[in-house]
């Protein structure tokens, strides 16, 4: 990029800079105009020079010059105007001029204002263009908040200052040449004294600032610092709580924020005091020209119309410098932002951007063997990780590479996959440099996972279908605004030098998965999560989320079947027992009051938890079907039984667990409010007192909760409140709630829930795991473990992947590698947060999921354990930076070497 | 059976009598009312220790692995406690109890029978005193045992 920020603007905005100049020029036409109007109505129509008699008319509009060599040339004679007439046209023409100013003026700042955003736009876009291009050891050292505060923050202000970049030097420095001008015009020497002063100012303060540029960059360095130490305590909080070191991050924080206060602090009382001399220097001028010019006067030399004229000429003079001298201070601003900015984007070896370019069609697949010639890896700290190895991989071969705890084979797989550069050496495809082969090949075929998996803050689906989008390969057609906003995109896209390529075309690779397009895509899908054995933990995910109807029409579609074979199920086994289901004209005894009353699954916030109580329809049904009172007395023992069991326990007990009714910290209040209550008739209880002890009842459960408040009267009067709720449901509650019913899908319920259509018993302890297996079951056997599947794809991973476990993850990365099909799939202890038995098993698995169909890929794997080995074509082991045995496992057995050690 | 139902079995049972009822009734409040029909496993020998039971009505039998299959050791009659020294040595269940008839039975999770414990000494003393008493017992049995050979 550009060292110098001026020649960056210049370089990507001359013309538009020179046409606004134009523009700038042009409106002073009408603003010099308007200048001189108000003077010509004055003395004009409302003195009546010129119209001394009465009846006198004036031409008006009439077009003369006055041309050198041709003489006085009339172009329009003009209307005679009266007096009135006269005033009436002037001061319309002031109104056009003011609405011209007007326009121009709106004009040329929407202008600047687009050129700067674009502008913005292009230095953004460049910056994150040079991320995705900066050589991987440049990301052990730098701080990802840090990147994105400069992408984000720091060259924000550039975006404000270049509109004005050339444009204000231009017009200021004009003005201010004038004034001078003029000054010197009236007097040499008073403007000569004008003209020293403004030196000074001109060599002192620029001097005296170039402390605020230090300062300015010293703000600016440890601003971004504290970001990067933000970000890292997000990043690790874990490790913060782990070893209480919260008050040591506090005081890290405080002296940095003490630092970055006092450098503003310096910034200011410097800024101030440069202001302060700048406006001394800018008085000092006039008060020479009282003293001197007036000393002059006295003396006879000077006439006073001169010197009053030097001083109304001066007038002009401060306004200019002063914003010229403002424009400096902005400019320097942003030179320093955007310098630092630059030299932390400058770097040694940034990749090609041949390397990256988009490439539509698939490659050819690699057919040569892959290879390290001579290679040499170090680290950071310059020791040796791999020390001049040479070995081949041909295609189609599986080889595990074993390791000592020094061995170096990671650093070999991570030389494959180009994360690690060679220090020496090279590493090879055929005869061609490996890193000189573009991405769309090495992206393409050959694929890449590690213990260390970085997951996108998106669903399962997006995140295991990453790998799979190079490029856009549908073009997406537009209609009508849509149209038009894409033409908008793609044109401001390319005027900021963006990126044009369409986010919302299907990136999704289908070909290389084997697929011909999303329908038969879940299917391989399915196959490599069942090969790292996910699929189950997905499926929870599933059930226990509600599925999207839009895109799980099927799951809608057979509730029925799936809820009756269920139920089917529970008979045979003899466990109907642990499911009460809901039927619409009984209570359920293992569900709440709150769930017996609304019968439904609450899609807005109306009638959800505490809401339903406070709801006034519902309280009025609760009215009508004489089940107020009772609730508000059932509320009442239930507080009272909480609060005599609970009260006395520190509010951090675990027992609260327990207490479905209130929270630790609701207990005072309700505390409190059961004596304000007690011994006060109902109907004197205020209608928020009874909100609140109503809702303790809706959490009731007398299987559980066994306070004996529950009677088949009671539950008669639900069951009757209940259908009262539905029959005159106002509409503006029509979607906050979705009734129960046994033949529909409740879309505001997990998938679970739906299948169950009731609740599990609550005295059964092992109920839930036995349900769980028996649906599995069922989905199976109805064929729709595929949809729930997909519903747990939905599933947000959260940020970095961190609402999965790392095994999870880890998982999730092979399944990412296995599902592009690669010729060479290099593996990188892949699985090591997952115990030695389930490595083993997902390791066979993939090995035959990668060969499913005839494929043959290369399957270069840094395994964890060195019995896992003797699953592979070839065994290659490394110790000390040095590849020492190369060969099957059972050559490498029979040899006595370091593998035989390794397995003992 | 209700809740201060249940409060009146647990202060049957001598390891509990000492305790005042509000505590019993938090216990049992906290507690997981379980229930089988005959046959049902509670828990099995070798399994994880997670939770104690109270028998609130019902009979259960203990049984023991051997070579030749499972041998019946022991009978629960209701307001008996079961699985506690799994528990309390963090150990394995050492044996399998099984229903006998219709069961029903509290369920008391470990941490919330550790934190009663901790809190409410008389219940440690009272368990400590049931256990010195089990000791006697097994000491008077081995002496007996020895005697008799």
């Amino acid at each position: 990029m550009e060292p110098s920020l001026a020649r960056y603007i210049w370089k990507h905005t001359k013309k538009q800079q020179i046409w606004i100049l134009l523009i700038v020029l042009l409106s002073m036409i009408p603003y010099f105009l308007s200048f001189d109007l108000p003077k010509l109505i004055v003395n004009g129509p409302i003195q009546g020079r010129g119209f001394e008699q009465p009846g006198a008319t004036h031409p008006f509009m009439r077009l003369h010059y006055d041309l050198p060599f041709i003489g006085e040339v009339q172009f329009f004679s003009g209307f005679q105007l009266d007096r009135t007439a006269t005033l009436f046209a002037l001061s319309v023409v002031f109104l056009l001029l003011v609405i011209i100013n007007g326009l121009f003026k709106l004009y040329i700042n929407t202008y600047k204002g687009r050129l700067g955003e674009r502008m913005l736009r292009r230095i953004r876009f460049d910056l994150v263009d040079r991320v995705l291009r900066f050589p991987p050891v440049y990301f052990k050292r730098v701080k990802s908040a840090e990147v994105a505060t400069m992408v984000k923050d720091e060259v924000e202000p550039l975006g404000g200052f270049i509109g004005d970049a050339f444009l204000q030097p231009v017009l200021l420095g004009g003005q201010a040449l004038t004034a001078m001008l003029f000054i010197m015009v009236q007097n040499f020497w008073l403007g000569m004294i004008a003209v020293v002063i403004v030196l000074i100012q001109i060599v002192l303060i620029p001097r005296m600032r170039r402390r605020l540029i230090v300062l300015g960059r010293e703000r600016q360095l440890t601003a971004r610092a504290l970001s990067g130490r933000v970000g890292e305590i997000v990043d690790g909080i874990g490790a913060v709580h782990v070893h209480d070191t919260s008050n040591y991050e506090r005081a890290d924080i405080a002296a940095r924020l003490g630092l970055i206060f006092k450098i503003r602090f310096d910034l200011y009382q410097w800024k101030f005091m440069v202001k302060f001399l700048n406006n001394i220097l800018a008085q000092l001028t006039p008060f020479l020209f009282y003293m001197i010019g007036g000393y002059l006067v006295i003396q006879g030399r000077l006439d006073v119309g001169q010197l009053v004229a030097v001083i109304s000429a001066y007038k002009d003079l401060p306004g200019p410098m002063k914003e010229l001298i403002d424009w400096d201070q902005a400019r320097q601003d942003v030179q320093v932002k955007y310098q630092q900015v630059v030299e932390q984007f400058t770097v040694e070896g940034l990749i090609a951007p041949r390397i990256g370019a988009l490439a539509i069609d698939d490659p050819a697949p690699m057919t040569q063997p892959l290879s390290a010639i001579s290679l040499s890896i170090a680290d950071d700290g310059g020791a040796m990780l791999l020390n001049r190895i040479s070995l081949q991989v041909k295609p189609g071969e599986t080889v595990a590479l074993v390791s000592t705890a020094t061995g170096g084979a990671e650093a070999l797989a991570e030389a494959f996959a180009r994360l690690n550069w060679p220090a020496s050496g090279r590493v090879a495809s055929g005869a061609d440099d490996l890193h000189e082969l573009p991405e769309a090949v090495t992206g393409r075929r050959m694929s890449y996972a590690s213990s260390d998996v970085f997951l996108f803050q998106a669903s399962l689906r997006d995140n295991l279908l990453y790998g799979l989008k190079h490029a856009p390969l549908t073009p997406v057609t537009y209609d009508g605004v849509a149209a038009a906003q894409r033409r908008w995109n793609i044109n401001e896209a390319l005027r900021s030098g963006n990126s044009d390529l369409d986010i919302n075309s299907d990136w999704i690779n289908y070909a290389s998965v084997g697929a011909t397009g999303p329908s038969d895509l879940f299917e391989a899908v399915r196959r490599v999560l069942d090969a790292v054995v996910l699929s189950r933990d997905i499926l929870d995910l599933g059930l226990r989320s509600s599925a999207d109807l839009t895109r799980h029409t099927e799951l809608a579609r057979r509730i029925i079947e799936l809820r009756a074979t269920l139920r089917t199920r529970l008979e045979h086994e003899g466990l109907s027992g642990l499911v009460v289901p809901f039927e619409p004209g009984a209570y359920n005894k293992e569900a709440t009051i709150g769930q017996n009353l609304l019968f439904g699954a609450a899609a807005g916030p109306e009638l959800a938890d505490r809401a339903l109580a406070a709801n006034p329809y519902f309280a009025s049904v609760l009215r009508q079907a004489g089940l107020d009172r009772t609730l508000y007395e059932m509320g009442m023992e239930i507080a009272e039984q909480a609060i005599e069991l609970f009260a006395d326990l520190p509010p951090d007990h675990q027992f609260f667990q327990q207490l479905a009714f209130m929270s630790a910290e609701e207990i005072p209040a309700y505390e409190t409010l059961l004596q304000r209550l007690k011994n006060r008739p109902y109907e004197a209880v205020a209608e928020n007192d009874r909100a609140m002890i109503v809702t303790l009842s809706f959490a009731y459960i007398e299987p559980r909760h066994r306070f004996g408040l529950l009677s088949d009267e009671l539950m008669s009067k639900i069951v009757a409140a209940r259908n009262r709720f539905y029959e005159n449901l106002p509409p503006e509650l029509q979607n906050a709630v979705e009734r129960y019913d046994p033949a529909k899908y409740i879309a505001a319920a997990t998938v679970m829930d739906n299948v169950l259509f009731g609740r599990v018993g609550n005295n059964h302890p092992d109920a839930p795991d036995r349900i769980r297996s028996i649906v599995y079951d069922i989905l199976d056997e109805l064929g729709l473990y595929a949809e729930v599947l997909d519903v747990g794809l939905d599933f947000n991973v959260g940020s970095g992947g961190r609402r999965l476990t790392s095994g999870q993850r880890q998982k999730l990365d092979v399944a990412r590698a296995l599902l592009k099909r690669p010729d060479f799939l290099i593996l990188n202890r892949p699985l090591s947060a997952l115990d030695q038995r389930m490595q083993e098993k997902v390791l066979r698995n993939v090995l035959e999921e990668a060969r499913r169909d005839g494929h043959s890929p290369a399957i270069i794997w840094v395994v964890t354990n060195p019995s896992m080995g003797m699953m592979f074509d070839r065994v290659i082991v490394f110790d000390s930076g040095q590849l020492v045995e190369d060969g099957t496992h059972e050559t490498l057995l029979a040899g006595n070497g370091i593998l035989k050690e390794l397995l003992s | 059976m209700l809740l201060k139902d249940e409060v009146g079995m647990l202060q049957r049972v001598p390891l509990f009598s000492g305790i005042e009822p509000t505590k019993l009734k938090l216990l049992a409040f906290t507690s997981d009312r379980v229930s089988y029909s005959a046959g049902q496993i509670l828990f099995r020998q070798g399994d994880e220790g997670d939770a104690a039971y109270v028998i609130l009505s019902g009979r259960a039998d203990i049984l023991v692995d051997s070579d030749s299959g499972p041998i019946k050791v022991a009978e629960l009659a209701p307001n008996s406690i079961v699985g506690e020294i799994a528990i309390l040595c963090n150990s394995s269940r050492t044996a399998t109890v099984r229903a006998a008839s219709q069961l029903e039975a509290l369920r008391i999770r470990k941490d919330h029978f550790l934190r009663l414990m901790r809190e409410f000494p008389e219940m440690t003393i009272e368990m400590v005193r049931v256990l010195a008493d089990r000791l006697n017992h097994t000491t008077a049995d081995l002496i007996d045992a020895r005697s008799g050979k």
